[in-house]
């Protein structure tokens, strides 16, 4: 339990690094590192196929479609930049505070909290419930590839008139 | 109630709040339009752990994998429409620049 | 036969792209239009039991778990008359080849959708195709690819992902307490766990979810630009049936279902309605942009819808079922007619348009029929709606609420007729003497829309018994 609390700060460590960092390359990156470090959360919580196919998509290809928007458009100038993180960083600084402190007032109020677990006994594998049970999200997912090729189709077409 | 199910979700439950509320943070205060992006994915990181936790506590990890993959799949086709929307607002204004976005008002 | 209704559209969109595109692509709109008309006519004259009934090479391969109910059969026939007229306005406005085919393959990927959300019974099939169709209509809006459309996708699809955000959520949290994600695993579970926090604040962040999606008053924030900026087929559906269908309905059969009509949520309900009323009546009031202006008035719509379903009982829920419908069938209508105007007189200002109506007589005469049905004037459709809903109101104590939806009508009255006179009435300019009228498509679906309303207006004293039954079974009051 403990390694999975040390993992889990490195994860909102890398978030925070995603956001607060300058460059937009380096805001992509660091969204890479982080699927990464999701990925071995998921692994340890015995879910192999989700951690796999989250490693491949999301830090593979989503790191490949952010790269390329930003090398095809031209990000801000660095001193425009620099001004506006400072801006930022500024505006809100007591955000954190705010959330600390409203946690610990949360957790002072005696709220109740339980509610009744569901644990189902038979274990059923991945393949037999995507396959088989859920095969209305399957015809959903040909649906959406089949509109996101037309979307493609449409919007990367290059010199249309404007 | 499983006292050893609340006790393994409190930790998750922190740290996915903490990461939602990161994500929020980036799309609600940046002026760049692919910096509101990547804080869009960063929220649907937030929620795919939280179904992976839920899947775990409640013993239905063939569930909850079979409905991150689909999830998964879906967030990156609306990624890939959302980059044609960047590049085609780049392509008017020359620039990503979210406060120039100020054609439309009220 | 209710697989039917998205297996259907996804292999004609297969056929109508098939590489020898120059046949397949004339039939597409043709196949369009036999799509439409054939779900029109199967909602008509099919009964319940042969909906939910259904061929046996069809249920040995797929096993949907689909169930059709009154409710869905009110939004089917809405959505496939709302794509209808849709389509004629998109025949007479887009005269490319190879965009039309696009246009049209995405149109019935859309109605595949949108016939799925209204049949499904599981919360994550529900989110799967309120994505399918939030993508398809980021797609559409964006089609034209000038400025303002893109500025206006771009918003909604920040809106619309954290929407989906907070809903999948929610569908995380339930999954701990229902083993399945079925509305009646998740029913069971929620009346075990009512006392629970967490559970009632994933319930509380579902329902915004749908706020956000549905354009309710506080989180309406993308909807003014996408509706008018977004090219006029496009505007047609968006808002006559697409944000009806994944916001407000869903919302309907989630609280009727799922998570049942406690007090807190009725007030929820009943503020936000009234809020909505009241704040798109009179922004609508100041707008120069008649697409605006009608955007608003949606905004207002939606709010009676609101209010109608938080009232909680079944007199409540049937008006704002039927108010959905006619809604649908009368903002369509405007929507078609200022696609009409904008298209001969190239703008949309309305200070700059004056006195069309003797040029262009057909549309002048729907636009004031639906101007009468949406401020809810007898004999119209609008009238027994609103009428229902405000009733509704009244037998359930919530008077001040009553009063605030009347005077809301005036206010609704008022700022569409301000737009009548100035469209319509007065004094032709000269640089618009030379205006015909608009083509025909839109005189054939604006036709049909206010045949509609006329006939819904008249018929429906003879037939609110026939109405209001199906109600008792589906709310199982």
């Amino acid at each position: 339990m403990l390694i999975n609390i040390i993992i889990l700060i490195c994860l909102i460590l890398s978030g925070l690094w995603t956001v607060m960092t300058r460059s937009l390359l380096r805001a992509a990156l660091g969204l890479a590192l982080t699927s990464i470090i999701l990925t071995i959360i998921m692994f340890r919580l015995g879910s192999p196929l989700a951690a796999v196919f989250e490693l491949s998509v999301c830090s593979g290809l989503i790191s490949v479609l952010f790269i390329s928007t930003i090398s095809l458009t031209e990000p801000m100038s660095q001193q425009e930049t620099l001004k506006h993180m400072r801006q930022r960083l500024v505006r809100f600084w007591y955000l954190p505070f705010v959330i600390v402190a409203a946690g610990i007032a949360l957790s002072f109020l005696k709220m109740p909290l339980d509610f009744k677990l569901s644990v189902t006994e038979t274990m059923q594998t991945v393949r037999f419930i995507l396959w088989d049970v859920r095969q209305l999200d399957l015809i959903g997912q040909v649906i959406i590839l089949l509109s996101g090729v037309f979307g493609v189709v449409i919007l990367f077409r290059e010199g249309e008139k404007r | 109630m499983n006292p050893d199910a609340l006790a393994i979700f409190w930790p998750f439950g922190i740290f996915i709040s903490m990461l939602f509320i990161i994500g929020l943070y980036c799309v609600l205060a940046t002026f760049n339009l692919v910096r509101a992006l990547i804080g869009l994915e960063l929220l649907i990181k937030a929620v795919t752990l939280l179904l992976v936790v839920a899947g775990y506590i409640s013993n239905n990890l063939a569930l909850a994998q079979a409905l991150v993959i689909t999830l998964i799949v879906i967030e990156v086709v609306v990624m890939a429409v959302a980059m044609g929307i960047v590049l085609g607002i780049h392509s008017h204004n020359s620039s990503l620049d979210l406060r120039k976005l100020k054609n439309l008002k009220g | 036969m209710s697989s039917l209704l998205i297996l259907v559209p996804l292999i004609c969109v297969m056929i109508i792209n098939l590489p020898p595109r120059k046949i397949f692509s004339k039939l597409g709109f043709w196949v369009a239009l036999v799509l439409s008309l054939s779900q029109i006519y199967s909602v008509m004259t099919l009964p319940l039991y042969r909906w939910n009934s259904s061929f046996e090479i069809i249920s040995s391969n797929f096993k949907f778990n689909l169930l059709v109910d009154s409710l869905s059969l009110v939004m089917l026939v809405s959505i496939s008359i709302v794509l209808l007229s849709a389509l004629l306005v998109a025949r007479e406005l887009i005269r490319d080849e190879k965009k039309m085919l696009n246009f049209l393959s995405l149109l019935i990927l859309l109605q595949a959708g949108m016939n799925a959300v209204c049949v499904i019974t599981d919360i994550f099939s529900l989110y799967v195709f309120i994505e399918i169709i939030s993508v398809i209509s980021f797609i559409l809006i964006a089609f034209n690819k000038d400025r303002d459309a893109f500025e206006a996708a771009f918003k909604y699809i920040v809106l619309s992902a954290v929407a989906t955000m907070f809903m999948l959520a929610s569908i995380a949290l339930f999954l701990l307490i229902a083993g399945d994600t079925s509305f009646m695993s998740i029913k069971a579970g929620l009346a075990d766990s009512q006392h629970s926090l967490i559970i009632m604040f994933g319930v509380g962040i579902f329902i915004c979810g749908l706020f956000i999606k549905g354009g309710v008053m506080p989180f309406h924030g993308w909807l003014v630009d996408a509706y008018s900026s977004a090219p006029n087929s496009v505007s047609i559906m968006l808002a006559g049936i697409i944000t009806k269908t994944v916001g407000i309905y869903t919302l309907i059969r989630l609280v009727s279902l799922v998570f049942g009509f406690d007090s807190a949520a009725r007030n929820v309900l009943l503020a936000l309605g009234a809020l909505s009323i009241v704040g798109g009546a009179l922004a609508a009031l100041g707008q120069n942009d008649f697409k605006r202006m009608l955007s608003y008035s949606s905004i207002s719509q939606v709010g009676y819808i609101i209010i109608g379903l938080g009232c909680g009982s079944l007199l409540g829920v049937a008006g704002a079922v039927f108010h959905l419908f006619n809604h649908s069938i009368f903002k369509s209508l405007l929507f078609v007619n200022s696609a009409a105007v904008e298209s001969q007189a190239k703008t949309r200002d309305m200070d700059k348009i004056c006195g069309l109506a003797e040029k262009m007589p057909l549309t002048a005469t729907t636009s004031v029929i639906a101007t009468l049905s949406a401020a809810g004037v007898p004999p119209f459709a609008g009238f027994w709606s609103k009428f229902l809903i405000i009733l509704a109101l009244w037998i359930s104590g919530y008077h001040a609420y009553a009063i605030i939806a009347i005077l809301a009508s005036v206010l609704t009255l008022s700022y569409l007729l301000t737009m009548q006179r100035k469209i319509f009435l007065g004094k032709l300019t000269s640089e618009l003497s030379n205006i015909r009228e608009a083509g025909f498509g839109f005189g054939f679906a604006s036709l049909i829309l206010s045949f509609i309303i006329v006939g819904v207006g008249l018929v429906f004293p003879f037939i609110i018994n026939s109405f209001l039954v199906p109600f008792w079974n589906f709310l199982g009051v």
